[in-house]
């Protein structure tokens, strides 16, 4: 039997979509659990990226965070939250929002810092205060890239959120995670599965967002992670 | 933190942090590998590349621990799982640098080396793909990194490497494990990325230095 | 652009790729047989029916161990011994879970593991017997395992599963056996690792033997800081705390007694590969098998889990104590 036979076989049995722990629980524990943290890292992360490529200071630490922020063990970061603080909330949400944050700040700054100079200076040139250039040209230029960055964070919490189960938490994870402390295959695959499918969507949510967001003149950008 | 337990535990510690460079680099260099003659073929022929391209945006998108356990029936819970998934990760990051690369390169040049003489495949290893070593050095870079930390999380199905302090330091409650696990993990993949940025310097002497 | 240079960037490109390739050829990196703490993963054949079940096959003693610290320290204990008898071991440390291991013993790619009688035989072994007493259990085992498998003598030693609350729990509510807790199981939550929910002396067995049901189930880890935690936060109500967990001591657990006999008997026994022991062999691990108490088990546990000693220590410390090494 092959993983989708299992993962299919386990997904579509209805019993798993009822009572305690029923899959659509799972997915919208799993989905609070990555939903949160990208929502604070983007309120955090986008003025901040913003405002590291409009003025240039600070620029060095994100680039050289752009080319280290992947190398942060998740894992790592769960467990050690997991052994100081237990069963608290900041146990999943801390290492997740720290690491969202990087790929929404990098890609925030390179859109904003890619912007044309000749646009800046017309900008400047035309009148336009600090707050005014930044609202109304740097950071619609830059969308396209944050999008980006929004979007690589969303699909790398998702993943974490999964990995969460092993420190007892809800979400997808826990099927995986019960599935192979109890040695069925079953529920491990359709965990696995349904994750993947909830990553998908997630893709393509944001590419809906992109489409509908992105003025069409933008959208030819060259993409950047 | 019990800075004893590092000293009395050395050789373990070496012992992981071998097993997580093995399968932490090799699916990178696997990924490049398959990435060169992927993105050429990508870079010459357009309308190769939207698909490849998407598809491989999927990939990426699918959390590591969920490729690893959907290759449990074909590569059981082993090291050859974990360095397959990882190697389609690099492969996903790489493949686009490839492309953006060898497109990348201003057509005077092209022209200017045809002009000389050189016949397509000439032209691509003498001048297309060495001047876009920095991109593709780049995807490598990322690669790299990811995939020495992802490597972690091979630990949860089995698969030994650093991952195994950090599953030891949570059975015992043992932060200074986890701690060293984590600092060696990222100070391994800051060492690569280093070493990798090293060597495209000494690929490329005509690039200027900012 | 000087084409020599061209040429060296793109050879080194090549280059890097050439020894991707060759990389390939040369295999897997699996540990070695140098020192002892070595943890490492296995390589994948056959095709069993569950593919979380997979193993392969070689030639020397290997002495393996489950991914969870007593396990560890029990090979440990058994590398050492071996060693010290002049035979050559190679160990191979924190395998994963039974479904994984399990296999490997019985096709010889690992010749010795330490087990826990009473979950080897309902868990894989015969997942019907029902019994319960020591003796009962390696009756059945000797029974029931197949041919290429044996347990050799039982230490006294036990570590089985229990229902623990806290010493405040307790006292309030007058607790010391889980039949006590029928008037307040319905409004508890029970904490216990994954693999409870579904066991037969799991969930099924305590609502079976003691008519309990729980108002919910918490999944956790293998009775470590996240069990604890849940306990002493409130998250959980009683959960189940292995019986040499040095937390019972260290934060004043109380297991509540199972006069029914829902949880069987876990004695330590080393699970062994027949055709790969030798009369040496045996008489070492019969001889450690014959002083591992629960008392001695349970310290060791303590000054692994409290107070972080290394398992190589643990262990060579108890083989000297016992004069076995």
């Amino acid at each position: 039997m092959s993983f989708f036979n299992y993962a299919w076989d386990w997904v579509t049995q209805s019993a798993h979509w009822h009572g305690p722990g029923s899959i659509p629980q799972q997915i919208v524990a799993h989905l609070g659990y990555a939903g949160l943290p990208l929502l604070i890292a983007a309120i955090i992360a986008i003025p901040a990226g913003v405002a590291v490529g409009h003025t240039g200071r600070g620029s060095v630490f994100v680039v050289n965070l752009a080319n280290s922020w992947r190398a942060i063990p998740t894992l790592g970061l769960l467990v050690l939250l997991a052994v100081y603080l237990g069963f608290s909330f900041l146990t999943w949400l801390l290492p997740l929002v720290v690491l969202a944050i990087p790929p929404i700040l990098v890609n925030a700054y390179e859109g904003v810092a890619g912007v044309d100079p000749g646009v800046r200076d017309a900008a400047k040139g035309a009148g336009m205060t600090a707050w005014q250039q930044v609202t109304r040209v740097e950071v619609p230029i830059a969308l396209p890239l944050i999008l980006v960055g929004l979007r690589t964070a969303a699909i790398f919490v998702v993943a974490t959120a999964t990995i969460a189960a092993y420190i007892g938490l809800g979400g997808l994870g826990r099927f995986i995670f019960d599935g192979l402390a109890s040695y069925q295959y079953g529920p491990v695959a359709g965990g696995a599965l349904l994750v993947v499918g909830l990553a998908v969507l997630v893709l393509g949510l944001f590419a809906l967002l992109g489409r509908v967001l992105v003025p069409a003149g933008l959208r030819k950008q060259r993409r950047s992670e | 933190m019990m800075w004893s337990w590092i000293p009395s535990n050395g050789s373990l510690i070496w012992q992981l942090t071998r097993e997580n460079i093995y399968i932490g680099v090799v699916p990178a260099l696997y990924g490049l590998a398959i990435s060169l003659p992927l993105g050429i073929v990508a870079a010459r022929w357009r309308w190769f590349y939207p698909p490849v391209l998407t598809l491989v945006n999927v990939i990426y998108a699918i959390p590591a621990l969920a490729l690893f356990i959907a290759l449990i029936p074909t590569l059981g819970l082993t090291n050859t799982n974990v360095i397959v998934a990882l190697t389609l990760f690099s492969l996903c990051v790489i493949l686009p640098n490839v492309v953006a690369g060898l497109r990348g390169v201003p057509d005077p040049v092209r022209q200017a080396a045809t002009a000389m003489g050189y016949g397509p495949l000439r032209r691509l290893v003498m001048v297309e793909l060495p001047l876009a070593v920095p991109v593709i050095m780049g995807g490598l870079r990322v690669g790299v990194v990811s995939s020495i930390s992802l490597a972690s999380v091979g630990q949860l199905i089995g698969v030994s490497s650093l991952g195994y302090l950090f599953t030891d330091g949570e059975q015992r409650s043992f932060p200074t494990e986890i701690y060293v696990g984590l600092v060696l993990i990222i100070a391994l993949a800051l060492a690569c990325d280093l070493i990798l940025v090293g060597v495209r310097r000494a690929l490329t002497p005509w690039a200027v230095r900012a | 652009m000087r084409s020599r240079t061209g040429l060296a960037a793109t050879a080194a490109l090549a280059a890097i790729t050439v020894t991707a390739v060759a990389a390939c050829a040369s295999g897997g990196g699996s540990s070695s047989s140098s020192s002892t703490t070595t943890p490492s993963a296995t390589t994948a054949t056959s095709s069993s029916s569950n593919p979380l079940s997979q193993g392969s096959a070689s030639g020397t003693v290997v002495v393996g161990s489950g991914n969870f610290p007593e396990s560890e320290l029990l090979a440990e204990i058994y590398i050492l011994a071996l060693q010290g008898k002049g035979i050559k071991v190679t160990p191979k440390l924190n395998i994963g879970s039974r479904e994984v291991y399990y296999p490997q013993v019985q096709k010889g790619t690992v010749s010795i593991i330490p087990e826990y009688n009473g979950t080897l035989l309902s868990v894989v072994v015969d997942p019907t017997s029902t019994a319960k007493t020591t003796a009962a259990v390696d009756a059945a085992l000797a029974a029931k395992l197949p041919s290429s498998l044996e347990i050799l003598n039982p230490a006294s030693a036990q570590d089985s599963d229990s229902v623990t609350v806290t010493a405040a729990t307790a006292a309030k509510y007058h607790l010391k056996t889980i039949a006590d807790l029928a008037p307040y199981a319905k409004s508890w939550t029970l904490g216990a690792p994954p693999e409870f929910k579904t066991r037969s002396d799991g969930l099924a067995g305590l609502k079976a033997n003691y008519g309990l049901v729980f108002k919910s189930f918490d999944p956790l880890d293998e009775s470590g800081p996240i069990t604890l935690a849940a306990l002493q936060d409130g998250k959980v109500q009683a959960a189940d705390v292995f019986t040499t967990t040095p937390y019972i001591i260290t934060d004043h657990l109380v297991p509540l007694s199972d006069p029914k006999n829902n949880f069987a008997a876990q004695n330590v026994v080393p699970l062994v590969y027949k055709p790969a022991m030798n009369s040496t062999i045996t008489s070492t691990l019969n001889a450690i098998s014959a002083k591992l108490t629960t008392q001695a088990l349970l310290q060791m546990d303590n000054a692994l889990i409290t107070l972080k000693a290394n398992y190589s220590t643990v262990a060579a410390g108890f083989l000297k104590a016992e004069g076995l090494s």
